[in-house]
């Protein structure tokens, strides 16, 4: 692409692709949920669904122009994935099947969730098998994806032989055996006389019990054998929401991996959620195939979301398809109504201008009545002497036919009311989403605003320190932080970090955060062995910026802990309790992340130490550094760059005679006088 | 300090050395004024010249120490003629660098060529400004943050001149009335912030006497490592300047801890040598002004603009101290008009050539001159020697590329801030050939998608899903047609029935039995046409699954025909004896009855088949 571009004289940045990317994705990702929806409930639903995830605030905040994120790419491929397994479902055509498998690599390839389809589509073949719905298009839909599709994963370097040995992929192969043997079923009954048929299958039954027992037994005992069941740790805390806080400290200390709240809810998917359950009824009637499948996408993922805020991704397309089959059947039957109105109204107009009968039609009357009117009209002429008896006997199976045909026409007065209601309805949504996407996902989070009187004050603190380090440091020199900003030092600041976003030791965060939560020297020890230069920590103290280190220290301590005993959690914490004022363990006050953050911060308001985020005054206000030395401290104090201070000098006091004849050397620092050139 | 004294001491022989003046001008009065108050040395002389020889002299030269003449930036001479009040118009002098063969090492020889030899006893007054780059030494050279920045600076208080000077003098302008220690010579005055040295009368060529100021200046001294400066031209009216700045501040090294609470509560005094921004003055009429770095937009810059000039103050990240370093870009664009003119068939860009930052040294400086594809004869005329070279930079839609001239200088100072030009032929075709080329891809790509869209691709032409799909359209074409004729028969029905309702209203028998006729005469043709339609569909295979339906369809179609012309003859007939008598009542009632289901029935029919 580039090169062909490049040869076009059309010069093509990287920051334009890593900007582009994710809302280009966007776009496929709606067309994606356009044909998934068109499969289950035809063109006008699919529009709908386009639309409303065109807009959903949860995947704007992936998706805006400059978030390079992999989900962006992701939730396209699932949806996609997704929209060719029905397609297949459909059609029965090997050829989507193939293109189903390739698009599932393709998932495969762009994240970690996609063991959610891995699962999700042979939940959805064992429910169709269940409800007896097997068919050679689910054979078709179904077999060539496990096959292809584990193939094609296993390709992918992160999954390689993963994608046979763990738990998460069994269920599809499990799920594979049961559909040959109903396949074989269904086959043998075709053959089979119904007799001959029943015989048979008592005999296959009985030995299949026999060597599926056997087959499930032996699995269970390799699967038992491994300590986490086969399962990673990931999936095992979405299976299980309280595993991950007890075992794995590191996911469970991701903000992003905590169970969302109601709120979270209303603000990322709005009135969706509430026009979802609509959508799960008109899936219902009538239910095929496809639409078993949406809603089934749809349940699962409503779990997962409730585990995780991060799924919440998961759960917009599918709320969205939801809610666009419902605001498309909603405004179906409106039209449909206001429609037939129209032309009865149209109808008995020229009738009655013919006529000159005043009343007999134009009465705005609601629209059943208005059947029957037409019908009176339309049928009471040849036959005017002796109406009455007649019309009720022609009039009942004519207005119960139509009854039948269109069950759902309202009243002409409630159908408009609604239209405008639900039209009302797509507005808030829209607004709410543009309103989303403006204040809350758009805005970088680096750079953070606030309202304030005077106008929008804007906090760039981040980038003044990575700017700062990136021209200020050495370009070989080592950035200590805490992993959540490793991959701003690594791209902003171009240092190399201990510890970054996809840091997959465990043991090497913990260092970290050990280091972070012990006394000075002992930190001072462990950075310089890991060569380190430079300390950076966040700091929300002085102007209220709530996720800072401090807040995150608890989490840093744990993991610490997780590796290294001698850090123990009930140390940082007085009954219970995490606090950093006078009643605050010492282990706290002494802790190097304490010392950094807070060093010299008394003298900010004039020696209470007044903390904005933990609304409380510090617990240690007058301190030295006698390891590290501030270097960098940003605008708003929100980032504090500090130098481990070089080793001691073990002929300190040599030196300190030497430096006593100079005269204009200022700083006590050995080195400083070899290299002055006055001298 | 050794260079230095070393410099001192050479000088100092070389005076000794040196033979008398090489010709016979000398130099009648020599006012210097040293002007300290900035980073950049700023020397201004006004000088009187006489020839005292027999030969008429037509050069004027000025040495200086090889140390400063390598931070020479910029030596400007003018010449005035006449004295005091009818002092003539001045000419700026042209100067090159000449080297006489016995000149001592460590001396540098410019030579200033007078408009006119100057005679015997003749005099000429003279202007001359020296900037100097890098003259001011900070020292110590590391403070902490809240010590004051000292420099030092050093010169000579005679002017190192290779001529017999009568009457000379010095003075020094500080930044401020401090200073820390300077060297006193018998005639040296220390007034408000000047140091006046002199006058020295009397002395012979190249006399030398070291003089050193050490004082405190807390001036910004931030210098330009690196400036690139692209010009691009865009001729549908825009000129667009990117400039990309490397900003080191050059003074004293700030050691030891930085300290955001010191610097905050007494900037003045804890951050005293720091610059927090810098001032670019931009020209007037500047539009799209953006200020960013490697990391994003910096967004703390403010914007002053008015009829003469925009003035940017652009605040770096975060504040400047001492050996720091920065980087950042500023662009902003111009409207073409006020920069480009046109000579015969020349065009040219009149634009100033250096940085519009305030007191900004920039010590390499890289100007591109970016002139829309296709331009001929270029040629730049720079008013100091520059540096020159040619490249080609590719942009959107360029074919040949756009031809870029190149000028480098190093150590440019703000009285490098001249206009400088540059001529080229272009032609106002060219212009249209990117949008043509636009417009000529877009147009063969919809050229492209039509034929693809007309084109049959198939390869086999009796493959048998090629024939199956030509077979499928056939039935599909078949299927309109029957529809469509289906729908004119219920389009007759509803004629039937109106005429029926005529007649209910006016009693006019014959008007419907007109009617009648002309519907059985049409129902007649119709049916003919159906049965081809109907045997061709039978013959398809492909037609096979919805062959059961069509025919119901059409069999439906048939009987509701048929009530519905019962109907109409019952009740015409009824009309016709003027009374409906009760069994033709009932009757009509369950024909009504009938059509109505069948009605219903044809419908759903229909609306199947409209879906194949």
């Amino acid at each position: 692409m580039e090169v062909v571009l490049q040869s076009l004289n059309i010069p093509l940045s990287v920051e334009t692709v890593c900007v582009f990317t994710a809302p280009v994705f966007s776009a496929f990702a709606a067309w994606a949920a356009y044909l998934l929806t068109k499969e289950v409930k035809g063109t006008g639903a699919g529009l709908t669904a386009a639309v409303l995830l065109a807009m959903v605030p949860s995947y704007i905040s992936r998706s805006v122009a400059g978030s390079y994120d992999n989900e962006a790419v992701a939730i396209f491929a699932l949806i996609f994935t997704f929209y060719l397994y029905v397609k297949t479902l459909n059609t029965g055509s090997l050829f989507y099947a193939t293109l189903n498998s390739i698009a599932y690599f393709y998932m495969v390839c762009s994240w970690g969730g996609y063991t959610f389809i891995i699962n999700l589509i042979p939940m959805h073949v064992l429910l169709c098998i269940v409800t007896g719905r097997y068919s050679s298009r689910l054979y078709i839909a179904y077999a060539p994806l496990v096959v292809l599709g584990t193939l094609l994963a296993a390709l992918v370097p992160v999954v390689g032989f993963n994608a046979v040995m763990t738990s998460e992929h069994f269920a599809s192969f499990l799920v594979f055996i049961v559909i040959h043997v109903v396949a074989l079923a269904y086959y043998i009954k075709g053959i089979l006389s119904p007799k001959m048929f029943k015989v048979a299958a008592t005999l296959v039954v009985s030995v299949g019990l026999v060597v599926g027992c056997a087959v499930i037994a032996v699995l269970v005992a390799v699967v038992a054998s491994s300590p986490t069941k086969g399962w990673s740790g990931r999936s095992l805390s979405l299976l299980d929401p309280t595993y991950a806080s007890k075992y794995i400290p590191i996911i469970a200390s991701v903000s992003e991996h905590q169970p969302p709240t109601w709120p979270s809810y209303f603000m990322d998917l709005n009135v969706l959620a509430f026009l979802v359950p609509a959508g799960i009824i008109a899936c219902f009637s009538p239910l095929s195939d496809a639409s078993s499948f949406v809603i089934l996408y749809l349940v699962m993922s409503v779990y997962f979301s409730g585990v995780m805020v991060r799924l919440m991704l998961v759960l917009a397309p599918a709320a969205c398809i939801m809610s666009g089959i419902a605001l498309s059947e909603a405004f179906d039957v409106f039209t449909r109504s206001i429609k037939f109105y129209i032309t009865n109204l149209s109808e008995s107009l020229q009738i009655d201008a013919g006529d000159a009968v005043p009343g007999n039609g134009v009465s705005p009357q609601n629209d059943v009545l208005k059947t029957d009117k037409k019908e009176d009209t339309l049928k009471e002429r040849p036959s005017r002497k002796n109406k009455k008896k007649e019309k009720e006997t022609i009039e009942k199976p004519s207005v119960k036919s139509k009854a039948e045909k269109k069950p759902l026409v309202l009243p002409v007065e409630a159908s408009f009311f609604a239209l405008f209601l639900t039209v009302l309805l797509g507005g808030f949504y829209v607004v709410h989403s543009v309103w989303a996407a403006a204040e809350a996902y758009s805005a970088p989070s680096i750079v953070l605003t606030s309202h304030s009187h005077d106008g929008l004050h804007v906090f760039d603190d981040f980038r003044e320190a990575y700017a700062w380090l990136s021209h200020n440091t050495e370009v070989d020199d080592k950035v200590a932080s805490w992993w959540d900003y490793g991959y701003q030092t690594t791209a902003m600041a171009n240092r190399t970090v201990i510890v970054d976003n996809n840091t997959w030791n465990n043991t090497h965060i913990a260092t970290v955060g050990t280091a972070m939560s012990s006394p000075e020297k002992a930190a001072w020890e462990i950075f310089n062995s890991l060569d380190v230069k430079y300390v950076l920590v966040v700091f929300g103290g002085l102007v209220g910026y709530p996720s800072d280190d401090i807040n995150k220290f608890l989490w840093m301590v744990r993991i610490g802990g997780g590796v290294f005993p001698h850090i123990k959690e009930p140390d940082y914490l007085r009954d219970g309790q995490y606090r950093i004022d006078s009643q605050a363990t010492p282990t706290m006050l002494n802790s190097l992340m304490y010392k950094l953050s807070y060093f010299r911060f008394v003298e900010t308001d004039g020696g209470k130490g007044y903390d904005r985020v933990r609304r409380t005054e510090i617990g240690k206000k007058h301190f030295k550094l006698t390891h590290f030395e501030e270097v960098f401290t940003t605008h708003h104090w929100m980032v504090r760059i500090y130098k481990l201070k070089p080793q001691k000098n073990r002929i300190r006091g040599k030196t300190k005679k030497s430096k006593s004849k100079t005269s204009f050397t200022t700083t006590p620092r050995s080195g400083t006088t070899k290299k002055n050139p006055w001298h | 300090m050794s260079r230095f004294r070393f410099d001192l001491l050479l000088l100092l022989v070389l005076s000794l050395q040196l033979s008398p003046a090489l010709s016979d001008l000398i130099i009648s009065k020599l006012d210097r004024r040293i002007d300290l108050t900035s980073q950049i040395v700023r020397v201004t002389m006004t000088l009187k010249v006489e020839n005292t020889g027999h030969d008429p002299v037509s050069e004027v030269s000025f040495t200086f120490p090889e140390h400063q003449a390598n931070n020479l930036a910029l030596l400007l001479a003018v010449s005035t003629e006449g004295k005091g009040k009818n002092r003539g118009a001045a000419t700026n002098l042209p100067i090159g660098v000449k080297q006489p063969n016995d000149s001592p090492p460590s001396l540098v020889w410019y030579a200033a060529s007078l408009p006119k030899e100057l005679g015997k006893g003749e005099s000429l007054n003279m202007d001359v400004l020296a900037v100097f780059t890098h003259s001011l030494r900070p020292f110590p050279e590391k403070i902490t943050q809240a010590e004051p920045q000292l420099l030092l600076f050093q010169d000579s208080a005679h002017f190192t001149s290779p001529y017999n000077v009568k009457v000379q003098s010095l003075t020094v302008k500080l930044p401020s009335g401090n200073v820390e220690s300077y060297t006193k010579l018998e005639k040296t005055k220390f007034s408000g912030s000047e140091i006046k040295y002199g006058p020295f009368e009397n002395l012979p060529a190249l006399s030398y006497s070291p003089v050193i100021i050490h004082f405190p200046s807390n001036k910004p001294f931030a210098i330009a490592k690196e400036l690139v400066r692209e010009i691009e031209i865009s001729h549908w009216g825009n000129v667009q300047v990117t400039e990309h700045y490397s900003i080191i501040h050059g003074g004293a090294q700030s050691t030891g801890e930085f300290s955001r609470l010191d610097f905050q509560a007494r900037p003045e005094v804890r951050g005293a040598s720091a610059f927090r921004h810098l001032i670019a003055m931009l020209p007037p009429r500047a539009h799209s002004i953006y200020y960013r770095d490697a990391i994003g937009n910096i967004s703390t810059s403010n914007i002053h603009s008015d009829s003469s000039k925009t003035l940017v103050e652009i605040e770096p990240r975060y504040p400047m101290f001492g050996g720091w370093k920065t980087s950042f870009t500023i662009g902003y664009g111009l409207p073409l008009h006020d920069y480009l003119f046109q000579s015969g068939g020349n065009r040219f860009l009149n634009i100033t050539f250096g940085s519009p930052l305030f007191d900004v040294l920039v010590e390499n400086l890289t100007l591109k001159v970016v002139l829309p594809e296709g331009s001929k004869d270029i040629y730049s005329s720079v008013p100091f020697p520059v540096k020159e070279s040619q490249e080609t930079k590719f942009s959107h839609l360029d074919i040949a590329g756009r031809p870029t001239i190149v000028i480098e200088k190093v150590n440019v100072v703000p009285e490098h801030n001249q206009y400088f030009q540059v001529h080229y032929k272009f032609s106002n075709i060219s212009l249209l050939t990117e949008p043509l080329m636009l417009i000529f891809g877009f147009f063969a790509l919809f050229v492209a998608c039509i034929i693809y869209m007309h084109a049959d691709l198939t390869i086999s032409k009796s493959s048998s899903s090629y024939l199956a799909k030509l077979q499928w359209d056939e039935v599909q074409g078949t299927i309109q047609q029957l529809q469509d004729i289906i729908n004119r028969c219920l389009l007759i029905h509803d004629k039937l029935e109106a005429s029926l309702r005529e007649l209910s209203r006016t009693g006019d028998v014959q008007a419907c039995k007109a009617v009648r006729k002309s519907a059985d005469s049409l129902l007649k043709d119709l049916s003919k046409e159906l049965k081809p339609l109907l045997a061709l569909l039978q013959s398809s295979p492909q037609a096979a699954h919805i062959l059961p339906k069509v025919e119901d369809l059409v069999m439906k179609e048939r009987d509701l025909q048929e009530k519905i012309l019962l109907k109409h003859t019952t009740v015409v007939d009824s009309y016709e004896r003027k009374s409906m008598s009760r069994d033709a009542e009932n009757r009509v009632a369950a024909i009504q009855q009938k059509i109505s289901a069948l009605k219903q029935e044809v419908d759903d029919l229909l609306d199947f088949v409209e879906d194949i």
